[in-house]
């Protein structure tokens, strides 16, 4: 059963002298007759100073007591993503405290991207939290390695199962296998916002209908440097960028951003539990990429394939864009990307300079330009691995 | 409330060009000088447009880990943080001399106190000529020794020169070398040249560059004759044409470059004098390159 204590009291004493208690059901006032206590169960009023710290004892106002001293003096109002966040982690706005406190001894449950918080009822009325990746629920604390400080965090969200570096924190490809097993609220947020940034913010603003969105069209004006071109990328392509990139399947963020604030795009933009709303520097990076592919002029080829060969190239394209190739079975020549297939199909139908069916990419010059554009390297040399001037490269 | 924001470039391709950018954060975190430190990055999350409303304090000092006052300084990273009315005139710097201007976040309303980068504050030379005593493993390190500053070159940003000619005086003035050079990678004198510099035996060499990465751990090793190839490694010292080479590797990963973003961020007027105190001892212990 939770207590209270006598210092949670006094708090609630020092607060009820400056100004009326009002809380989640609860009602403390102090006025010329003396205190007046309300829940949404009872009521007194008339009350001296002994009978109010009396009157809070019950076990019927205890709870009351503990999570007003919890959301006002521990958690406070000073960061107020952070309280909205606690707060939507145990509905604390739909549910009354006494429902509240028998939900949270059994813990509730909030997904966050592929994690999942549980918040469950302390000593006093504290709230503790534990963080989990989502596949690891009902999954044992001892199989699981336990972390207690939230910037482990970073560490644990740099890399993929494969141990590849992970530029974009909200792809869908965060490892398993740890826990925070009991954090406060400040450093439950603190993790969550290591794994995801800024979301918690982001999300609560837009909770409070003041979610700033840039769309496209904006964000690609306001470039300059080597990003500057971005601007020029046609409205279709942008369609086609935000399908590639912001999806469910590759990026948690639900995109609120469209073409501009007139023009929606027609890609879906998700169902995340976060908004994202502005293109990213990854999508920002890729259409600079993109904005110079698209300047191209198509040609038209001729090619000798099979029907199945022409299906095979469909298939590897497929399943790279959807990253299957790890999924495709070694042995499995029933699938078009299968390695030994895709080998077949080089082996028989790519010249020594590595043209398909022997046609050259430019058709004057008879060879293949192993090395792309020259943007390739421009694209690689502003990414960080250059100094801080690299962006003006171009 | 006073928070301070450490802001970097941050990559899509690389890990390591934001790790010490964190690792600055983590020791001045402990100092506990402010109520909250965070990082943001250009390439990176949170990226420079959103930090500030990861941050809950209303006062925040913000201090670029970048080497020079340039595009990223003075336009990139105003315009992202959206600090209102900001004119690269409130710092009045002949390229040297940005210290701090004061301005408001537009859409999180906090007051920026927005700094100069890390690179061209005095404090740095203090931290180059420590990467020298960690890299030679001798706290008095600088007799019989010649100690060669790094730069990218002024091919794009003059800027950058300016900040490796700075420092370069800086180490010349202290008397503590027998020789000081500044060399560059794009433009004479030419780091590829090394040994032609020095008459010393032994020469340290420091890039002035923030993170680890692309130049500093292939082009500038190659291009000393290092070695061969990179991915081989090199010693520490390594052996060039009758020089000993130490090789430093990037400046920015030494643990006092934490101690030039607080004495930026004092020098914005934050209240850490004690911090500052307890950073210079905390990274006295940093680990020589390569152990």
């Amino acid at each position: 059963m939770t207590d209270v204590r006598d210092e949670q009291v006094d708090a609630l004493l020092d607060r009820v002298a400056e100004r009326p208690v009002e809380l989640d059901g609860l009602r403390v006032t102090d006025d010329d007759d003396g205190y007046a206590l309300e829940t949404p169960d009872e009521s007194h009023d008339g009350l001296s100073e002994p009978e109010l710290r009396e009157a809070v004892r019950s076990d019927h106002v205890v709870p009351y007591i503990t999570n007003w001293y919890f959301w006002e003096e521990a958690i406070g109002r000073r960061g107020r993503h952070r309280r909205a966040f606690l707060r939507h982690a145990e509905a604390a706005d739909e549910h009354p405290v006494p429902e509240r406190y028998d939900a949270l001894r059994s813990g509730l449950e909030t997904e966050w991207g592929e994690v999942v918080v549980t918040a469950t009822l302390g000593a006093d009325g504290h709230r503790r939290y534990e963080i989990r990746h989502v596949d690891d629920a009902g999954v044992d604390h001892d199989e699981l390695d336990a972390y207690h400080d939230p910037l482990s965090a970073r560490e644990l969200s740099t890399y993929d199962e494969r141990g590849r570096y992970r530029p974009l924190r909200t792809a869908p490809s965060l490892v398993s296998g740890w826990v925070f097993p009991d954090l406060d609220g400040r450093d439950a947020v603190e993790t969550l916002d290591t794994i995801y940034p800024a979301s918690i913010a982001n999300w609560n603003l837009e909770r409070e209908g003041d979610l700033d969105v840039t769309h496209w069209r904006e964000t690609a004006e306001r470039q300059t440097g080597i990003y500057d071109v971005v601007e020029e990328l046609p409205p279709d392509a942008v369609d086609w960028l935000a399908e590639a990139c912001c999806v469910d399947s590759q990026c948690l963020k639900r995109r609120e951003w469209q073409y501009d604030a007139d023009h929606d795009l027609e890609a879906d933009g998700g169902t995340g539990a976060f908004p994202c709303r502005e293109p990213c520097s990854l999508v920002v990076a890729a259409a600079r990429k993109w904005t110079k592919l698209e300047e191209e002029e198509t040609r038209t080829y001729e090619f000798e394939l099979t029907p199945s060969e022409k299906e095979q190239i469909e298939a590897i394209v497929d399943a790279v864009a959807d990253d299957r190739i790890d999924e495709i079975r070694e042995a499995d020549v029933y699938e078009g990307a299968n390695r030994y297939r895709t080998r077949f199909l080089r082996a028989k139908r790519f010249d020594e300079a590595g043209n398909l069916a022997g046609v050259a990419t430019e058709p004057e010059e008879g060879h293949h330009d192993d090395h792309g554009d020259d943007g390739d390297r421009d694209d690689h040399g502003d990414d960080g691995d250059h100094d801080d001037h690299s962006d003006r490269d171009d | 409330m006073q928070a301070l924001v450490i802001l970097a470039h941050g990559s899509h391709l690389n890990p390591d060009s934001s790790t010490p950018t964190h690792r600055h954060a983590d020791t001045i975190r402990e100092t506990g000088a402010f109520d909250e430190v965070k990082t943001g990055f250009w390439k990176e999350e949170p990226s420079l447009r959103e930090v500030l409303r990861t941050v809950e304090s209303d006062e925040v000092y913000v201090v670029p880990l970048f080497i020079s006052e340039g595009y990223f300084t003075e336009q990139v990273i105003p315009r992202e943080l959206r600090l209102s009315g900001w004119d690269v005139s409130e710092w009045d710097s002949d390229g040297l001399s940005a210290d701090t201007a004061t301005l408001v976040a537009e859409d999180t309303g906090q007051t920026v106190h927005y700094c100069g980068p890390v690179g061209t504050h005095e404090a740095m030379t203090d931290v180059l000529v420590r990467r020298a005593e960690t890299v030679t493993g001798d706290p008095d390190v600088g007799e019989g020794f010649g100690f060669a500053v790094v730069g990218h070159g002024t091919e794009r940003n003059e800027n950058s020169a300016k900040a490796i000619e700075y420092h370069a005086d800086r180490v010349r003035g202290m008397d503590r070398f027998d020789e000081v050079q500044a060399l560059y990678m794009d433009e004479e004198p030419e780091v590829d040249d090394v040994t032609d510099y020095f008459g010393s035996e032994d020469v340290v060499v420091v890039p002035l560059f923030v993170a680890d990465g692309f130049h500093t751990q292939e082009d500038i090793p190659e291009d000393m004759g290092l070695t061969d190839d990179y991915r081989t490694g090199y010693d520490v010292p390594a052996t060039v044409e009758g020089h000993r080479i130490w090789y430093a590797g990037a400046v920015g990963t030494e643990g006092l470059m934490a101690d030039v973003v607080l004495e930026r961020a004092s020098d914005a007027g934050a209240d850490i004098d004690a911090a500052i105190a307890t950073v210079r001892e905390a990274t006295r212990e940093t680990q020589a390159a390569g152990d």
